[in-house]
């Protein structure tokens, strides 16, 4: 019987993440645009984490107030089954 | 002391005429003028679908407001109370903008982001009524 073979981790080489506001110089980022939001929520309308989006923490953050304004004023939903 | 830079949006209830909603603009405009606001920028963008029901409707008029105001002027609350008394006021959003919000808010009027979006849709005709808004407030100054 043949030796059974010790096992090893083949590395996944992924393209490294990065945060597109600090690559392309967005400073603000406007809750009235439910388009651009929709990056960075999942089907049900919640918000991605920063460690599928790549935003920086401080992006993250103003990402997150502004999808709650867009909520608010209904451009976007709280809740959702399907929305891509 | 410097000047505040405030965003307002206001849903109205799709039931309005037209005259009704040119009216209840007009009204939010002058209190802003009159309690000392500054205004910059107003755009209208029409009857717009919403993401979920309010009040049982399913559309709404979005009106938007730029103005300037002293910190401490008390505008923010007046208009704010003026709201949540109209009854034709499904949704409102009052906030500070920043100093990037600004200067975003400045070259969204001017029509920079048009290119970047093309996929969006939506905001292409409101983008296109504010260069419009924009010119008329030119012509008045």
């Amino acid at each position: 019987m043949a030796k059974r073979q010790k096992y090893t981790r083949v590395p996944v080489i992924r393209p490294k993440k990065y945060c597109r506001f600090k690559k392309s110089g967005i400073k603000y980022i406007d809750y009235k645009n439910p388009d651009f939001l929709m990056a960075f929520i999942n089907e049900q309308g919640k918000l991605l984490p920063r460690r599928i989006t790549g935003t920086s923490l401080k992006y993250q953050r103003k990402v997150a107030v502004a999808v709650k304004r867009c909520r608010h004023i209904a451009l976007l939903p709280y809740v959702a089954d399907q929305m891509k | 002391m410097a000047k505040t830079h405030y965003e307002s949006v206001v849903v109205l209830t799709p039931v309005l005429s037209e005259k009704m909603l040119q009216d209840a603009v007009s009204s939010f405009e002058k209190l802003i003028t009159e309690n000392g606001g500054e205004l910059i920028h107003k755009e209208n963008w029409g009857l717009t679908k919403m993401a979920y029901p309010i009040q049982k409707k399913t559309t709404g008029f979005y009106q938007i407001f730029e103005f300037a105001a002293e910190a401490d002027a008390q505008i923010v609350d007046k208009l704010e109370l003026a709201y949540r008394r109209d009854e034709q006021v499904l949704r409102y959003l009052c906030i500070k903008l920043d100093k990037h919000a600004i200067k975003y808010n400045e070259r969204r009027r001017n029509g920079e982001f048009k290119k970047a979006k093309l996929v969006d849709n939506t905001s292409t005709a409101p983008i296109a009524e504010a260069k419009v808004a924009t010119i008329t407030s030119e012509e008045e100054e």
